[in-house]
């Protein structure tokens, strides 16, 4: 063996054991600062969590742009929804006075909100973009409450993780984690462009998370659930996405 | 020529019998380029595909913040679409490929972005941009390029010095693609991510838009697409066996021939 090749073997050696500590330190703090996606299993793990990661340390506090009124389509797209089952039919005939959004899990107050009672809070207004994962957009101005508001009534436990939301809609579901869902511009929204909301656009109830991609924004949501294990929903994955391909996580 | 390739050859030279070859000619690319090499053109390639497939679901591209069925496009695609909501005049809708798309597509890209990385922080420690990419002192001269680029246009036969060196539209355009259009498809590409933007607004503001993003994101990929085609077509031209030796082996044909 010439003194070259043994040099380098050495070298390449301490390379792969830095490497792999490396790795492994790398594990363990994104464990421990939550920067690990629910659906980091499989072929795009890797991807998945290299932009969760890169985004949450990234855009922790940073605010979704916000657009002038001058710049609010004209005619904001309702993309496709499913015929309305049954139960959202009754409500509906109801004028939706019977609507109610469940809160309940790792709370202190379980409670459950009729829409009127959502509405009695002071009402806040963001007009942001929203962005399909296809590519096509539309900006709105949105009213209704950060969902923080009503976290903070509800007095979320210390060691929540997540929230799950549920739409009316069967297997239409998401989640977040804390630094989503307290987020200030995470709504729950009820108007839009100064009316109610377009039961095409999501309403009379629908979660506003414009630092996502449209998809993250679940329509007709009726019960919220506060967790620190997104195990225990559906396949584990977080949310209905990753069960048909997509990302739970969606800010890109 | 880098420290680094020098610092190989002696010991492949040994093993290669008696005629020891100048440096320069047995060793055309080192190990990282070589490696680098065929990384990005696997992720270039998904990302070419994946990024076809999204097109797919909305082949309609618009100018501006914001844009959708209901505006007016600035172009469109006439391709039948994966969405039932896209008016395409097909009477058909294709089946909808963005979920591992999307994913693939930002897989392959983190990947080819940590290699660029390592691949541009290495061409400058061992001077593999100065060295082979840079016009040499002489090519800096508009003479000089006229002459090239009208020998490329007539087909004449390159000299046997571009066998182991890069001609100067070769490296212009090399350059062109690693420092400019590299950076802009990278760049169009974050701005479409909505968390990105929430931290850097500037880089969406700044081209017009986020469906202007869009957009230029095309139109980079399909110049990036336009210059994968000419690259296969002239390493065609130019002895395909022996131009892909030297990007597996490191060795060039012209070596072995004088071996």
């Amino acid at each position: 063996m010439t003194e070259i090749s043994r040099r380098k073997l050495i070298t390449t050696g301490l390379a792969a054991a830095a490497g792999v500590s490396g790795l492994g330190v790398a594990a363990r703090f994104a464990q421990k600062y939550g920067l690990v996606p629910p659906d980091h299993g499989g072929l795009y793990g890797l991807g998945e969590t290299l932009t969760y990661a890169a985004q949450r340390l990234l855009t922790r506090h940073s605010m979704a742009r916000e657009f002038s009124r001058s710049q609010i389509s004209e005619r904001p797209l309702a993309n496709e929804i499913a015929p309305f089952n049954d139960e959202y039919k009754r409500l509906q005939a109801g004028n939706f006075a019977d609507w109610r959004l469940t809160i309940d899990g790792l709370v202190d107050r379980p409670t459950a909100f009729s829409l009127d009672q959502l509405k009695s809070f002071p009402s806040h207004n963001q007009i942001t973009e929203v962005a399909c994962e296809e590519g096509w957009s539309y900006i709105a101005e949105w009213h209704g409450l950060p969902l923080h508001h009503v976290l903070d009534l509800v007095g979320t436990q210390p060691h929540a993780r997540y929230v799950v939301y549920f739409s009316i809609e069967p297997a239409w579901w998401d989640s977040m984690d804390m630094a989503d869902a307290l987020h200030p511009q995470t709504f729950l929204t009820y108007g839009m462009n100064g009316g109610e909301l377009p039961l095409g656009n999501g309403g009379p109830l629908r979660m506003r998370v414009p630092r996502h991609l449209g998809y993250k924004s679940v329509k007709f949501i009726t019960h919220l659930t506060v967790t620190d294990d997104l195990k225990k929903f559906g396949k584990g994955l977080g949310s209905a996405s990753p069960e048909g391909g997509y990302a739970w996580y969606a800010g890109i | 020529m880098s420290t680094l390739e020098s610092a190989h050859v002696p010991l492949e030279a040994s093993n290669s019998a008696p005629a020891v070859p100048a440096p320069t000619i047995t060793q055309r690319h080192s190990l990282l380029v070589r490696v680098t090499h065929w990384i990005t053109a696997l992720c270039f390639l998904a990302l070419l595909v994946t990024g076809a497939e999204i097109v797919i679901s909305h082949p309609r591209f618009y100018w501006g913040e914001t844009g959708n069925i209901l505006t007016t496009p600035l172009f469109k695609i006439p391709i039948p679409s994966s969405r039932s909501l896209v008016p395409t005049g097909y009477g058909y809708v294709m089946p909808d490929q963005n979920g591992w798309s999307r994913a693939l597509h930002f897989q392959s890209a983190w990947i080819l972005v940590l290699t660029g990385l390592l691949y541009v922080i290495y061409g400058l420690i061992t001077r593999h941009f100065r060295a082979n990419l840079l016009p040499a002192k002489a090519d800096r001269s508009w003479p000089s390029f006229s002459a090239s680029i009208k020998n490329h246009l007539l087909f004449r036969k390159p000299a046997e010095s571009e066998a182991w060196s890069y001609n100067l539209p070769q490296r212009l355009t090399y350059l062109f693609v690693i420092f400019i259009l590299s950076p802009l498809v990278i760049w169009t590409g974050l701005a479409m991510s909505p968390a990105f933007a929430s931290a850097f607004p500037s880089t969406v503001t700044l081209l017009g838009g986020r469906q202007s993003a869009r957009t230029l994101h095309f139109f980079i990929s399909i110049a990036l697409l336009l210059f994968l085609i000419v690259h296969v077509v002239m390493v065609y031209l130019a002895g395909f066996t022996a131009r892909m030796r030297a990007m597996i082996t490191g060795r060039t044909a012209a070596s072995t021939e004088r071996i």
